[in-house]
């Protein structure tokens, strides 16, 4: 069929089964955008910054595990896109994004929003395509959907310039992707699968480190059978909470820099690390040396430069977690899980020993309560997103999530502003669905011009900022590691909040008591606007436990014990 | 342990012939820190693919994450960390007319090359050998004051 490129654009969009479109239009872009305009397969939505645009195309990716599709413009457009890139790209999800680009005639000549697109993103995608003629793109449209959700996902770019997008041509949407150089490896190898099941079977305090890439593999269903079945203790990285579920009695919780004293102790005393999608990341290791010292390690994972990167592996297994853990359950139907009993007590005698906790408070909202009453009004139906920091961090520990998929942050890259447009993503998802944004006074500015696009579209998420005038997580660092020098960390001076969601179309709600919490909420979630609850929360909250920056992750520092 | 660190190694990358894969190789290396101790790249004749040699220095450590990192590369059809090799390099160098043409001759046959042109004002000798005599070459070479030297870059075969 002869079309036109914008056209073809439409058309892939449409036969990948997307059904919305987060973006922005401008010059490099404008023929798509009226292809847009005339066509019905998928709706747009148009936010109010390219970055929001990818952020809430991010967020739709990982709440329903398909791809997500952002298009922006040339030049600007592209770059306020990058931070959005980057985001997918270090937590692994699959985007495509479709940016405009100056005519191919211009391309090199400094032309009115050229910038070099292709050359900018190669180290934050997985993959990009600058499209060089019109015949190649439906091809390239096709791979980069490929591409994108296919092994590891990432994100793919696609830079169309504006000539192409003009052009007519005959447009077939190929059926199947052949690229050699591009193999993805899914099976794990059989004789590396049997040993490692060898080694489970001998080992005496086996550890499961599972992270997220359980979530995106969709492998959930199958480790919390794995765990049933061995009655192996589990810890889960910031990207996995959720895989287990919160009530599961083997999960000890996260681990790392701010994980639970269980969850630390227990990878450090372990004698085998079965690592399922986890990428041994800084933020969970603390200490290199001193991590998982006395353990060999198994490490499953579909992308082989993630084996061997920072920890030396006894048992290496390239492969996508679902397939190896089919071949792992069977083989471990004799299993003795009397083996791991002794194990198991001492982990529960150190969770007794420090649980999870913090001091509450009559007179002030507790971050930490905060997180926990959102648990108990909204539970296991929300999806929850969040931005960066220490409203991140509490959410992780604190809010009992029930099932992959339901918590969604930046996790890799930290980007502050994600969690508001992420969670119009998640909605227009899943629109029958409680979506709770938990963000700070700080994160919640970066992107905070997205309160116009979901009062135009109706998003009703819901923003609970819990509010203590500092960037949290900075200043804590500053009253520990820089003798309380709170270097413009204070952000006593603040908008009205209230005032400002209202201002854009929205509700606001100034929170100072338990009880008002708990009203605002319900009120929220009964209205169709999307909603600012601004909680205050006492100023010097301390995320705890903490393993401070470069050490050991069993010297921790940990929450005071309630006066009792 | 301490003698593996930072050990020659060459690899061979076999690519996709489309635009842009050297610049994503060359992007890798710079981004993650490894080092290019030489790069030469040409098509692969009678197919759509390339061959990028590159010379590179790293530990064990290193060289298995660089080579992984290739692969993850969509274009990058092929790794090779070569073992058992045989690597040449070419060497260009321009010497004054007034230096002895017979000398050059002979020290460039020594070392498998020859006298590859004779100008008005220079002569140009090409050698074609081991990255290591080819550096043997280069010191004997400096007796006839070269006025400049153009290295090829490695390219190696696995035997």
């Amino acid at each position: 069929m002869q079309m036109s490129g914008a056209q073809m654009v439409c058309e892939a969009i449409i036969a990948e089964g997307v059904k919305t479109v987060f973006g922005y239009p401008g010059g490099a872009i404008m023929h798509v955008y009226d292809e847009i305009y005339k066509q019905e397969g998928f709706e747009h939505i148009l936010n109010r910054h390219e970055q929001a645009s990818v952020h809430a195309a991010d967020g739709y990716a990982r709440a329903t595990g398909e791809v997500g599709v952002a298009m922006v413009t040339s030049g600007p457009g592209f770059t306020n896109a990058v931070t959005g890139l980057a985001t997918a790209y270090m937590d692994s999800i699959p985007l495509v994004v479709i940016s405009g680009q100056v005519p191919s005639q211009l391309i090199g000549t400094d032309g009115f929003q050229e910038i070099d697109a292709v050359g900018i993103s190669r180290p934050c995608t997985k993959h990009n395509f600058l499209v060089r003629s019109l015949e190649e793109l439906p091809r390239l449209l096709k791979e980069a959907f490929y591409i994108a959700r296919s092994g590891r996902p990432g994100p793919v770019l696609v830079d169309v310039p504006k000539d192409i997008t003009v052009d007519i041509g005959e447009f077939i949407y190929p059926d199947s992707v052949d690229i050699p150089s591009y193999k993805p490896t899914y099976k794990g190898n059989k004789r590396q699968i049997d040993k490692a099941v060898e080694a489970i079977k001998s080992a005496k305090k086996p550890l499961l480190y599972i992270g997220g890439g359980v979530v995106l593999s969709n492998a959930s269903d199958l480790v919390r059978e794995l765990v049933e079945k061995t009655q192996i203790p589990a810890v889960e990285t910031l990207m996995a909470r959720g895989v287990l579920g919160a009530k599961n009695p083997l999960l000890l919780g996260m681990l790392g820099m701010h994980g639970n004293y269980s969850s630390n102790m227990a990878m450090s005393e372990t004698d085998l690390v079965i690592s399922l999608g986890a990428r041994f990341d800084d933020r969970v290791t603390g200490k290199l040396s001193e991590f998982a010292k006395y353990a060999d390690i198994i490490h499953v994972d579909i992308d082989a430069s993630n084996i061997g990167k920072l920890v030396d592996v006894d048992y290496p297994i390239v492969g996508d977690i679902t397939e190896v853990v089919e071949k792992m359950l069977p083989a471990l139907d004799d299993v003795d899980t009397d083996r791991y009993q002794a194990w198991r007590e001492i982990l529960k005698r150190y969770d007794d020993l420090h649980p999870q906790s913090y001091v509450d408070s009559d007179e002030v909202i507790k971050p930490q309560w905060a997180i926990e009453r959102l648990g108990e009004l909204v539970g296991e139906d929300a999806i929850i997103t969040s931005d960066v920091g220490q409203h991140q961090m509490w959410a992780a520990q604190h809010y009992p999530f029930d099932r992959p998929r339901q918590w969604i942050n930046s996790g890799g890259l930290g980007t502050m502003g994600f969690g508001f447009p992420a969670a119009l993503g998640a909605k227009r998802a899943f629109p029958d669905k409680t979506v709770i944004n938990i963000t700070g006074d700080g994160s919640i500015l970066m992107n905070m011009q997205e309160l116009v696009t979901a009062a135009e579209y109706k998003i009703p998420v819901i923003n609970v900022i819990l509010n203590n005038h500092f960037l949290g997580m900075v200043r804590q660092w500053q009253t520990f590691f820089y003798e309380k020098r709170y270097s413009e960390t204070d952000l006593s001076f603040q908008p009205n909040f209230k005032a400002l969601a209202e201002a854009c179309g929205g509700i606001g709600y100034d929170v100072t008591t338990k009880a008002e919490f708990d009203a605002a909420l319900k009120d929220a979630i009964k209205q169709d606007k999307v909603c600012f609850m601004n909680v205050q929360t006492n100023r010097f909250e301390d995320v705890l436990p903490m393993v401070p920056s470069g050490g050991a992750l069993f010297n921790m520092m940990l929450p005071q014990k309630e006066a009792k | 342990m301490a003698k593996a660190t930072n050990e020659r190694r060459v690899i061979s990358v076999i690519v996709m012939n489309e635009s842009s894969v050297l610049a994503r190789v060359t992007a890798l290396f710079a981004g993650r820190g490894y080092n290019i101790e030489s790069l030469t790249v040409a098509p692969i004749p009678e197919s759509d693919m390339s061959h990028i040699t590159i010379a590179t220095n790293g530990s064990t450590k290193v060289m298995e994450q660089i080579t992984k990192q290739l692969h993850k590369l969509i274009p990058v059809y092929k790794v090779i960390e070569h073992e058992e090799m045989v690597e040449k390099e070419m060497v260009l160098v321009k010497f004054p007319v007034e230096e002895s043409l017979s000398d050059i001759q002979v020290l460039c046959m020594a070392y498998n090359g020859g006298i590859a042109n004779v100008g008005p004002n220079m002569v140009i000798g090409m050698v074609a050998d081991e990255p290591c005599r080819v550096q043997h070459f280069l010191e004997a070479a400096q007796r006839y004051n070269p006025i400049e030297i153009v290295r090829g870059g490695v390219v190696a075969i696995e035997r």
